[in-house]
């Protein structure tokens, strides 16, 4: 009498499982073949060229180096500005605010921002700066990454001051520490290996933007270090090449492409080395 | 006794005193410091908001309501709307959200329930690592690699199964050029798949096991196991993780860019090129002449922050909900 329904409840089960399975097989297939393309595309561009090299006019020869230039002096920067205002909000929102409602407005607001479209970011600071300065800029550009960096920073900030525990705290007050060093040589301490992993998750984040430097940074078809002046980037020559018609750009976008999936990769796996080291 | 002593003690050495003060100052310093530094956080926020309202303020003087509802985009004849670019993110965001969640729900079951432990640390980092791989990239993947193909071996197999089918052939319309609307969700839906895996997955591993094994000892299958007792409890957190997904896919740009074609026009078939609020920004933003052209591009800037601050923040109340309630649970 029951047998149908079990019979139909195994076969319901078997065929939910296959699904979920099938879901797995899909997703994994489709990441490993982007991946593949980015290395069997991408190594054919590599080449010493690639490093020494300005991005070429079409047909020519020519490299990535004013953009890995232009991309490592933006994100270094950006990472500069950015990590100690991150923290020090990170560390009002674990020490001093927590349950005030300023406290609750920073958070809500800083998640928003933590996902927020970064196009729009490009354009607050296109309005906040290019505007004014009537020409793009390193400085813009490196002003649109940071305010990337910071809610991330603050987020994970604040997260790790929250894990270290409270009887540390207590123990710095009874010997008398004021509050500001207890907090700098105490509770920054215990966290300082979280705190980096966030900054380092930071700089996997903004090196692979784009939006934000299309008409912050702009792009530089020449070596430069002027930070008051249009700065080439990885992201923005692949946009760039990608969407030109020749095919020596492609190549070099396809490089660009893989360059900075290996640089994102390597450094979400170091933190998470430093992060799982720390636990 | 002792009172006395310390009280003399006080009296007696000035320079305690002084270091006191000065720690108090250095104190009152530091808390200074952090307070006006989680107040640029706010700062920031309004600035954006600030930027994005001033900037569009003479396209909708110019158009007015209308602006939301024309989807004319003539920078000729400076004629803006911005309905094509709304239509775009919102159809492709939802096609992806379509695909991607229960592929998402699929794969966390698959990798909490289904898979062999020795696999179940590797995939879950594959996972993690994937969803912090760049947009570009996804979208450079799209351009060369995706795009040729599925308009040579797929779409016109597509277009040809659904000729006859009423509604469904206007849909999966020709031509297949290769870009489109449904290129744009599909590489969306990639996208923002390992991010919505990853986090189903953290908030399946919340749900107590004695729940999961009250229910296997009642004789519950599997998949009802999933089905009734994990997902139930575990709604909030899949909601509003996939509501955090949503907010990027309406805001992604460069994934999109690439593979949409950008056409301010709306078209029935899902195959025809489109654009996207951010895909428009992007293409036109530096070659915008003329004030209304650079205040119109504000303007749906303006529209998609809207959007998107709706669907985090919603996403944020879910995400909070489930935290107190997981927070009142342990303690």
């Amino acid at each position: 009498m029951n047998r149908g329904i079990y019979f139909r409840r195994r076969a319901i089960n078997q065929i939910f499982l296959w699904l979920s399975t099938a879901a797995a097989a899909i997703g994994i297939i489709a990441l490993i073949l982007i991946l593949y393309a980015l290395l069997k595309n991408g190594i054919g561009g590599l080449s010493a060229n690639v490093f020494t090299m300005d991005t070429p006019a079409p047909g020519s020869q020519g490299g990535l180096a004013n953009a890995l230039a232009g991309s490592l002096i933006m994100s270094f920067a950006a990472v500069l500005v950015g990590t100690p205002i991150g923290m020090l909000a990170g560390t009002y929102l674990a020490e001093y605010g927590r349950h005030s409602w300023l406290a609750f407005v920073i958070r809500f607001v800083n998640d928003i921002l933590l996902s927020a479209p970064s196009i729009i970011i490009g354009l607050f600071v296109y309005q906040l700066m290019v505007v004014r300065m009537h020409h793009f800029s390193a400085w813009a550009g490196i002003v649109a990454l940071a305010v990337i960096v910071i809610p991330v920073v603050v987020r994970t900030t604040e997260n790790m001051l929250l894990l270290v525990p409270n009887t540390l705290r207590e123990a710095a007050a009874s010997i008398g520490a004021p509050r500001a060093i207890s907090i700098r040589a105490v509770t920054w301490r215990a966290a300082r290996a979280g705190i980096v992993t966030g900054v380092l998750l930071a700089i996997a984040r903004i090196s692979g933007e784009t939006a934000p430097l299309l008409f912050t940074a702009f792009g530089n078809p020449y070596s430069s270090t002027d930070l008051n002046a249009p700065m080439a980037s990885l992201p923005k020559v692949i946009f760039d090449f990608a969407n030109s018609p020749y095919d020596n750009w492609h190549t070099l976008a396809w490089a660009a492409a893989l360059l900075i999936t290996a640089a994102v990769l390597s450094l979400s796996i170091f933190a998470r080395l430093l992060e799982s080291r720390q636990r | 006794m002792v009172d006395v002593v310390l009280d003399e003690a006080y009296e007696v050495d000035p320079a305690r005193g002084a270091a006191l003060k000065r720690f108090g100052r250095s104190d009152a310093r530091f808390r200074f410091l952090t307070r006006a530094a989680a107040l640029l956080v706010v700062i920031i926020f309004a600035g954006i908001m600030v930027s994005l309202v001033s900037g569009s303020i003479p396209a909708f003087k110019a158009f007015g309501w209308g602006f939301l509802t024309s989807s004319v985009w003539n920078p000729v004849t400076e004629k803006f709307g911005a309905f094509a670019a709304i239509y775009g993110t919102v159809v492709t965001s939802g096609l992806a959200m379509l695909l991607a969640v229960p592929l998402g729900i699929g794969i966390a079951i698959f990798l909490t329930e289904l898979c062999p432990r020795a696999l179940k640390r590797p995939m879950g980092i594959a996972i993690e690592l994937l969803a912090g791989v760049p947009s570009i990239i996804y979208g450079i993947w799209g351009l060369f690699v995706f795009a040729p193909y599925f308009q040579a071996n797929i779409q016109p197999g597509l277009i040809d199964f659904f000729a006859n089918i009423p509604v469904l052939q206007d849909i999966f319309a020709g031509p297949p050029y290769g870009i489109g609307i449904f290129t744009s969700a599909l590489i969306l839906s990639i996208m923002i798949l390992p991010f919505i895996s990853a986090v189903t997955r953290d908030v399946f591993e919340t749900v107590p096991p004695v729940l999961k094994e009250a229910a296997y000892g009642t004789g519950c299958t599997t998949w009802e196991v999933m089905w009734r007792i994990v997902l139930p409890f575990a709604r909030p957190g899949v909601v509003g993780g996939a509501m955090l997904a949503l907010g990027r896919a309406l805001g992604e740009t460069m994934a999109v860019t690439f593979v949409i074609g950008n056409a301010h026009h709306i078209n029935e078939s899902l195959f025809a090129a489109g654009t996207t609020i951010s895909a428009t920004i992007a293409n036109e933003f530096t070659e915008a002449l003329g004030d209304l052209y650079v205040s119109s591009l504000f303007a749906i800037g303006l529209i998609l922050f809207g959007i998107t601050f709706i669907v985090l923040a919603s996403a944020q109340l879910m995400l909070k909900s489930l935290e107190r309630r997981a927070g009142g649970k342990s303690s």
